[in-house]
């Protein structure tokens, strides 16, 4: 038997960093690009390319042709097999060709345009607000349906409340990695990024139903009294199943990771880390608050408080 | 209930059969089943989303307008001969947005010409300085440009019997009303045909400007073009009579024929994606069949099975509704693989609790599918909520790729609770119904763990 609930300031703590490390990073970004996230050209507005050489071209060649070309401003991504990714201010599908037949001959190579995409940015600022509506909606949805499937147990709020805060808590440490990735290495988040967020949403509260439902099955069984015993049973009982779930879809994410085109490698980082993060919270974090919850224990929380005698 | 068994198993089996049969061939159209729809990331092509300018419009007359902007554009579009366009009119709030898209073009300069045409024509005569400008009349006591939108939509080119060609129309009664206007005006001179600031021009090169013999009223008729040159116009003007301009805002200024999105693939990208999504699935299915063999055994062969019956009912659902799949329902497809799995694996994980505290093995699959029911049900509905916002809002986060994967997901999620439920269930009622795999080491469990566990 896995002592998960004695554990639980440790989970507590690996909690509050993960999610501060986020935070600051989320605050680096502000600071440095005016943005919580490296915002993508769907929420911005802009023109994004896959440009195709025939010939062997560096990115720093590419870049410096770019700015000598009045593109200072475009992030350039290196996707393999002479592709790369080109984010820049909105132009126009004559222009994008006159641009890429210029850099053509400067770089002595075939260039070809495989991929084009513009988004007006008078769209795109509703983009972003309907993506933060899209994630608000899910999670007030999710608390409903919560505390709708545990209305039999004593405190049905505590049960939907704890998933949310689970819930919240992954979309902060995603949120943080990518805003990290954002101001490090310029990987900006466009309208995928938030599919995946709320496919993640839904994956992470489906992991915290099924050790729910357990605890709640255990609950009414009344073998032990205690319910942080209680609580540890179920979450030892579905250990293998947390496991073996998370494990079949890394599989099958990590199969598209590795050999899936580029243009949806960020979208399969973000299930990816979606699945890995959580399978955590559901064994180590959302069963855990519950039974603070429950046992009034909010000092336990906090890890650099001493344990009570 | 064994009755039931392989009765269940014949509707199994037959439900399988007919998958198989209607996705067999996948790429092609055979015997009337058409192949599997491939979005513009997969196929190649174009995808244009434009806002409409209603403010010249009629209030309360706009949704019927839209619909006939739809109409003219679809039909524009077919006679270009691309088949799996798509039309559609987005209202939100006060505003409309025409989508459009175009899978498996490869000629986007055609494609973008095509674009041009969806603003208004207008007419345009000399002033004495001999610039064109937009010619006018009053109607009800307002001064109005005469435009393409008050054409009918029958003009049509035709050749009389000396060969020469001619342009017949008609126009409607606002129309009529300035046709007589300006034609009473211009008699002898010349009129052209302007889109935005481009006069339309002939084969020749040279601007179509016809010189005004008659006063036109209702009917017209335009000479002295080439044949070419008529059918080209008759085709515009019925193209551009579409009532509202499309383009887009911006600051409340409104650009025409420029587009809200865009985005063109081009079909080679989408051919690699499509390899390198095969590859992926492929990989990842052997491992994951791996998994499942070495973890669960007998039970783990029937979930692949029953797996390979979700993946074959999948495409079919695919390709009979049809659904356009995309390069991110791919990775709904695949990630709906790894969850489908996640059924089985509730059930098989509360079969081998019930087999550890000795009960037999029947009651084990009944006690285990029964018990694991509440947590597959009430997990899957979280998936099936997200889904929901994201098909309902996907749309206005702009990127039709959004609902691509949210529908791929959605319908993979509700089939894999049939597929983990019914058709695991009765291979596995089958398999020990039949006696042929008694021991339980084959279901997971060492007889020294119901000692211990049964005390």
């Amino acid at each position: 038997m896995i002592d998960f609930i004695g554990k639980k300031r440790w989970f507590f703590f690996i909690s509050w960093i993960l999610v501060i490390i986020g935070i600051v990073s989320l605050v680096i970004s502000q600071i440095q690009l005016g943005a919580p996230l490296q915002l993508g050209i769907d929420f911005t507005g802009g023109t994004s390319m896959i440009l195709q050489f025939s010939s062997k071209v560096e990115q720093s060649q590419l870049r410096e042709e770019m700015a000598k070309l009045g593109y200072e401003e475009a992030r350039i991504q290196d996707a393999g097999e002479n592709n790369f990714i080109i984010y820049t201010r909105e132009i126009s599908s004559d222009e994008a060709r006159e641009l890429t037949e210029k850099l053509g001959t400067e770089l002595d190579s075939q260039v070809e345009i495989i991929d084009y995409y513009l988004v007006s940015g008078t769209v795109a600022g509703q983009t972003a607000r309907n993506a933060i509506i899209a994630v608000i909606i899910a999670a007030v949805a999710m608390l409903l349906y919560i505390v709708w499937a545990f209305r039999r147990m004593p405190k049905p709020f505590r049960w939907g409340t704890c998933a949310v805060i689970a819930l919240v808590h992954n979309v902060f440490i995603i949120a943080g990695i990518f805003s990290f990735l954002g101001w490090l290495a310029g990987v900006a988040i466009d309208a995928l990024f938030i599919t995946g967020l709320l496919a993640v949403v839904g994956y992470s509260i489906n992991n915290t139903v099924v050790v729910f439902d357990r605890i709640r099955e255990n609950v009414l069984r009344r073998i032990r009294t205690d319910f942080a015993e209680t609580v540890n049973d179920s979450l030892t009982e579905t250990l293998g199943r947390c496991l073996n779930t998370a494990l079949t879809t890394i599989f099958v994410l990590l199969a598209l990771f590795l050999f899936g085109g580029a243009t949806i490698h960020y979208f399969v980082i973000v299930l990816l880390l979606g699945v890995i993060i959580g399978t955590y919270d559901s064994l180590c974090f959302s069963g855990q608050l519950l039974v603070v919850w429950e046992k009034r224990q909010w000092r336990e929380l906090w890890p650099f408080t001493k344990r009570p005698a | 209930m064994r009755k039931g068994n392989v009765y269940l198993l014949i509707f199994i089996l037959a439900l399988f059969g007919f998958a198989l049969w209607s996705i067999v061939p996948l790429d092609r159209n055979i015997f009337g089943r058409e192949g599997l729809r491939l979005g513009l990331d997969l196929k190649g092509g174009t995808y244009l989303v434009y806002q409409a300018d209603v403010g010249d419009i009629e209030p309360g007359t706009e949704d019927e307008i839209m619909d006939g902007v739809q109409g003219v554009i679809g039909r524009r579009i077919d006679a270009l001969g691309i088949t799996e366009s798509i039309v559609q009119v987005q209202k939100r709030e006060e505003e409309y947005n025409i989508v459009i898209q175009l899978p498996g073009i490869t000629d986007i300069e055609k494609a973008k010409e095509m674009v041009g045409l969806f603003t208004v024509l207008e007419f345009r005569e000399q002033d004495a300085g001999g610039n064109w400008t937009a010619a006018q009349g009053t109607v009800n006591g307002e001064a109005l440009t005469l435009t393409s939108r008050y054409f009918k939509d029958n003009t049509y080119a035709t050749v009389d019997s000396y060969g020469k060609a001619y342009l017949i129309f008609e126009w409607n009664e606002t129309g009529a009303q300035l046709s007589k206007q300006i034609t009473t005006r211009l008699i002898g001179k010349q009129m052209a045909i302007y889109l935005g600031d481009e006069p339309l021009k002939g084969e020749d090169g040279r601007i179509i400007a016809p010189v005004v013999q008659s006063v036109i009223e209702d009917k017209g008729q335009i000479e002295g073009l080439s044949l070419v040159d008529a059918q080209e116009l008759s085709r515009l003007l019925n193209a551009g009579r579409i009532d509202v301009p499309l383009g887009r805002w911006a600051d409340k200024v409104f650009e025409p024929s420029v587009p809200l999105y865009e985005r063109t693939v081009d079909a080679t990208l989408g051919q690699d994606s499509i390899q390198k999504s095969i590859v992926a699935a492929v990989i990842g299915i052997v491992l994951l069949v791996i998994f499942m063999l070495v973890y669960y055994r007998l039970p783990g062969l029937v979930a692949c099975l029953s797996l390979g019956i979700y993946g074959v009912l999948l495409l079919a659902i695919f390709k009979l509704v049809p659904i356009t799949l995309t390069l991110p329902g791919v990775a709904g497809f695949v990630v709906s693989l790894g969850m489908a799995v996640d059924a089985n694996v509730l059930i098989f994980e509360r079969m081998k609790e019930e087999l550890r505290e000795g009960r037999s093995l029947a009651a084990a699959v009944e006690a285990g599918f029964n018990r694991a029911w509440p947590a597959i049900r009430d997990s899957n509905i979280t998936t099936f909520i997200a889904c929901i916002i994201l098909i309902w809002l996907g749309g206005e986060l702009g990127a039709l790729m959004v609902r691509g994967f949210a529908l791929t997901l959605l319908i993979g999620v509700a089939l894999s609770m049939f597929t983990a439920i019914t058709v695991t269930r009765t291979f596995l009622r089958l398999f020990i119904g039949s006696r042929t795999v008694t021991n339980l080491t084959a279901y997971g469990v060492t007889p020294r763990q119901i000692v211990r566990n049964t005390k």
